[in-house]
């Protein structure tokens, strides 16, 4: 499937990232997510008028700021991967970490936004777009939690001498969770901070 | 190899693409009514830089074609249904 990272930096014209089967995961994962924003949009339907009042109560400019921290940090982990592949572990090192630290900064950001919204009486019991508002972030703060974790996981790897070609797939797979977190933000703000 | 190299590539690029279409689909969702095409719009740009994180981020753009035709479908087929939803029900 693929290459260890400290013999060669040449990748094959077609190769799969990470393990095949990870695959399957992050494709079922993205599958579930779609079945979810259906059902949003399903539930919008019902009370268009609702839906977008409530969004204007969102914290637009953090959704802006999380969206702007997950794609710095999900460069910074193709970055690292670059690192690894060109033997240069001490980069690769540092640009996890700060990735991780990315991660931080949202997990941050989402808490302020629950706290403030809850605050404002804008709780998950307030109307139906905050219930899907907080059961959809929600899932996704549990992958990014997930993705903290596989990013641990990489974070020790990087520190190796020399990777198997078994452990860069799993390094790499890490980094494809870690790039899948980003991947539906990316849907969940455009639907929850612009659409609906 | 510095960090400034590793950075000069095609995810790089993506990068700062992906920050403007963040910038650009902010302008124009921020304040638009209900039952607006500009969510249609807003849609399609959040598929594309989904499309962008898939095969730059993830290196799908070198992946085995069934994998990346899997994911190429994936973004039009959430862009089409989602859009759909929207605008029909």
């Amino acid at each position: 499937v693929t290459g260890s990272v400290s013999t060669s930096s040449v990748q094959p014209a077609h190769r799969i990232p990470g393990e095949a089967g990870t695959w399957v995961f992050l494709f079922g994962d993205m599958l579930v997510f779609g079945a979810f924003f259906v059902t949003f949009l399903v539930e919008r339907a019902k009370a268009p008028e609702t839906f977008d009042v409530a969004r204007t109560t969102l914290h637009i400019g953090v959704g802006v700021l999380n969206t702007l921290v997950l794609l710095t940090s999900s460069l910074l982990v193709v970055l690292a991967l670059g690192a690894l592949r060109a033997g240069t572990r001490a980069i690769a090192t540092r640009a996890v970490a700060a990735a991780m630290a990315c991660g931080l900064v949202f997990v941050a950001l989402k808490v302020f936004e629950y706290v403030s919204l809850g605050a404002a009486g804008h709780g998950p019991g307030a109307n139906a777009f905050y219930l899907y508002y907080f059961i959809l972030t929600g899932l996704h703060l549990f992958h990014v939690c997930l993705g903290l974790a596989a990013l641990t996981f990489v974070l020790t790897q990087t520190r190796r001498v020399d990777l198997s070609p078994t452990r860069t797939a799993l390094v790499e797979s890490g980094m494809c969770f870690w790039h899948l977190v980003d991947l539906l933000w990316i849907f969940l703000f455009a639907l929850l901070y612009l659409v609906s | 190899m510095t960090v400034l190299h590793l950075l000069r590539n095609r995810a790089g690029f993506s990068w700062l693409l992906l920050v403007a279409a963040t910038i650009l689909s902010w302008a124009l969702g921020a304040d638009h009514g209900t039952g607006s095409m500009v969510a249609v719009v807003v849609l399609a740009i959040a598929t594309i830089k989904v499309r962008l994180v898939g095969l730059d981020f993830m290196e799908l753009r070198h992946a085995p074609i069934p994998l990346r035709a899997a994911f190429e479908c994936y973004c039009l087929g959430m862009w089409a249904l989602l859009s759909g939803l929207y605008i029909w029900l």
